[in-house]
């Protein structure tokens, strides 16, 4: 039995794999909070994919359930409104049994005056076990973090990161090509694109991060409006011309159009956006023979991804990636509550 | 407050307009008399080696901070337009030109258009004569061209420097840093370094049509700082100012989301940071400002764009520009002219330097002395400092303001 199935609330099946290749209890995750994948070295990352393989098989089984966090409190503070993500965070930390509650905070007295600061304090005063943010500020979720006693997860500050989509983007392409018998470890040798509003996404950042980490080469694509300056600073290689982008990669990410970023302001329109930067079946040809095909979801079809490549069955790895994003909440939870759980190695 | 005695500070390294100069300075009746020993019935101030300056002329600052200004040596403060209600009427004009005094001069600077909104010219003259001593067009920059050339014309005629800040508001409004990997790395709104040399190439231009006066409060960039010093070479009356903060940190120092960072102009590059030295160097630049704009906890414990852009920094200007002559950049007079001299001149008044006839200002200044900036410990009204837990050298240890002791 490992460490962290001694603690309080273990149930059977669930086997965690990570016993033996990693440093041993705390060692292995180091980290209170999870801010950013920035902060993470290479094997904390690996660690929490390896941790997340219990939990893809516990969501397959029928009881889709442990008491392993019974008696915690969860709170999703949702600064900034999201539906998957948060529905996301909210069935982890119900699976693993904990009490969960949703706080939509654009809606209550952040919006009265009360500072983030002060929210923090309110939050931290009723004494949660751990705390998933998001905000649309850069570097909120380390301000409220350095305000509270419990674990803080970063579930998006403002362009800044979204760790646990990385991590869920990882576990999801890492099992699909497991599914191919090509398994390992790391994504050395692989090319990753990733095409679209680079420059205000935080899972651009984040997948950036931890695709290097795990080996993989990246390239972004966008048009010059929607690219960062300074992003060959981050190791990437930048495009414009997704044609070129995409000649040879393994990996096309596709990011989220913002409807507001349509308008003229960043891109002429949608149908123009379409034009150079959708992913079609026609464009997706021009990467390797069996590229796999991801979005962070909600989807813009017909925008930066037409219906025809987003439903691949052998090639699009969208709902999968949705799958792993509770899976791998459910472990970054499990991870990061140890201890306070006084779990054996982690107290 | 007056001066009641003569007043003989002796033992000294005096810091003249014309190099240092050993020996003893004489305040007579709230000025300086002249360079010469005590006599019967001075009061005596023994220097003991440290230096003797004309008291820092701060120009442009967000707010009046006796405190602040009283431990950096700051005996002068121009202040900005941007109060509430912003300085755009006589009548409040001249209430602030009175505020400070008698210890602290306080010269106001009046709004260039009403409300600070850019688009109407404000009653520049009836604020002159209430007391302003120049115009500025607060933190932002004029965007309409026409009305910024219509300011300048009218500026030149009552010959006013109009102080512009210089950032093009299109590139540069909402952003919270200098476009780069750092930016981007944060995942901060920025703006591109550009948006500084497209202000300030147009209101140069704008101010060699008009014959006018223009200083450019903070130049931050190459770019710009290429352009003010092309300007300069072919005789435009165009000045530039920058702020420590500007000369000691880069976009570096915003990694670890500290909005104590957060400035407007925000943190540049390191090639700007060294051109911005440079510019110091070779004269481009000919004033060192503190841009003292304090701002509690409530605007700067939050994320970092939605923090108030400013740091409170009257106690660093002084300790920061002497780090310059400690790294060669200037010479000690060289740098008070650009804390005192310069400013002083721009405005107009009789201070700045050690001069038999001017105010008797004087601050008196340990420059080797070490201390440590703590923005828990600051006497300025907020300890929002870039500048926090860093090693400083250099402190003044008493100030005169026409004659009288403050400290």
């Amino acid at each position: 039995m490992t460490s962290a199935e001694s603690s309080r609330g273990a149930t059977g099946p669930v086997v965690s794999q990570s016993a033996g290749r990693f440093p041993s209890g705390a060692d292995a995750f180091p980290h209170r909070d999870l801010l950013g994948i920035g902060l993470l070295a290479r094997h904390e990352i690996l660690y929490l994919l390896e941790e997340a393989e219990q939990w893809v098989a516990l969501n397959r089984g029928a009881a889709k359930h442990t008491d392993r966090l019974a008696g915690l409190t969860v709170i999703n503070a949702f600064f900034e409104n999201s539906t998957r993500t948060l529905l996301s965070f909210e069935i982890a930390g119900k699976r693993l049994g904990a009490d969960v509650v949703n706080m939509h905070a654009a809606q209550s007295s952040v919006k009265k005056g009360e500072t983030l600061i002060d929210t923090a304090i309110t939050l931290n005063a009723m004494r949660a076990d751990a705390i998933v943010i998001r905000h649309g500020s850069s570097g909120a979720v380390a301000l409220i973090a350095d305000q509270v006693d419990c674990p803080v997860l970063n579930a998006g500050d403002g362009s800044h990161e979204h760790p646990t989509q990385a991590l869920l983007d990882a576990l999801a392409l890492r099992h699909a090509l497991g599914d191919r018998g090509q398994a390992g470890d790391d994504f050395t040798g692989r090319t990753i694109t990733i095409c679209g509003d680079v420059l205000h996404s935080r899972v651009a950042r984040s997948n950036i991060l931890c695709m290097q980490a795990l080996g993989a080469t990246v390239r972004v694509c966008a048009p010059p409006s929607l690219m960062p300056v300074g992003i060959e600073g981050m190791g990437v290689e930048p495009f414009h011309d997704f044609d070129r982008a995409l000649a040879g990669t393994d990996v096309v990410m596709m990011l989220r159009l913002q409807t507001e970023r349509m308008n003229g302001q960043f891109v002429p329109s949608a149908r123009e956006y379409h034009h150079l930067y959708g992913l079609t079946a026609r464009r997706l040809a021009q990467a390797a023979p069996d590229a796999l095909v991801m979005h962070p979801g909600p989807m813009n079809r017909g925008v930066e991804i037409d219906s025809d490549v987003a439903d691949m069955i052998d090639r699009s790895i969208i709902t999968r990636q949705v799958e792993m994003g509770v899976a791998m909440r459910m472990a970054c939870l499990d991870v990061l509550t140890r201890r306070r759980r006084r779990v054996e190695g982690w107290a | 407050m007056k001066q009641q005695r003569a007043i003989a500070i002796v033992a000294g390294r005096l810091v003249t307009p014309g190099g240092i100069r050993e020996g003893s300075i004489r305040l007579v009746d709230g000025r300086i008399a002249d360079f010469a020993d005590a006599r019967d019935g001075d009061e005596i101030v023994d220097a003991g080696g440290r230096l003797v300056a004309p008291g820092l002329v701060d120009l442009g600052v967000f707010a009046v901070d006796k405190p602040a200004f009283r431990f950096g040596g700051i005996t002068r403060a121009a202040l900005m337009p941007d109060q509430n209600p912003p300085l755009d009427y006589a009548a409040r004009v001249n209430f602030i030109a009175k505020s400070g005094k008698p210890d602290l001069w306080v010269h106001p600077l009046a709004a260039a258009t009403v409300g600070l909104a850019g688009r109407e010219l404000a009653e520049i003259a009836l604020m002159r004569d209430a007391g302003a001593r120049a115009i500025a067009t607060g933190r932002h920059w004029i965007a309409d061209s026409g009305v910024m050339l219509r300011l300048l014309q009218y500026a030149a005629m009552l010959d006013l420097v109009v102080i512009s800040h210089a950032e093009d508001g299109g590139l540069g409004g909402g952003a919270a840093a200098t476009a780069g990997e750092i930016a981007t790395r944060l995942g901060l709104p920025s703006a591109p370094a550009e948006a500084e040399a497209l202000a300030a190439a147009r209101d140069i231009a704008l101010a060699e049509l008009a014959g006018a006066r223009l200083h450019l409060r903070q130049v931050t960039t190459r770019g710009a700082l290429d352009l003010v010093r092309s300007a300069k070479a072919r005789g435009v009356a165009v000045t530039a100012g920058v702020t420590p903060a500007h000369f000691m940190l880069s976009d570096l120092a915003t990694m670890d989301f500290r909005t104590f960072a957060r400035l407007s102009p925000p943190l540049r590059c390191e090639d700007d940071r060294q051109a911005v030295r440079e510019a110091i160097a070779d004269g481009t630049i000919d004033v060192i400002a503190s841009g003292h704009d304090p701002h509690g906890p409530e605007d700067k414990r939050l994320p970092f764009a939605d923090a108030a852009p400013g740091m409170a920094g009257a106690e660093t200007l002084l300790p920061m520009t002497l780090t310059l002559v400690r790294d060669g950049v200037v010479d000690l007079p060289r740098a008070f002219d650009l804390m005192a001299g310069a400013p002083a001149r721009m405005l107009g008044v009789e201070a700045g330097r050690l001069e038999p006839g001017t105010e008797a200002d004087i601050v008196l200044i340990d420059p080797d002395r070490p201390w440590v900036i703590d923005c828990r410990k600051m006497a300025a009204t907020a300890g929002n400092t870039p500048f926090d837990r860093q090693p400083a050298q250099g402190r003044a240890t008493a100030v005169w303001k026409g004659g009288v002791r403050l400290s």
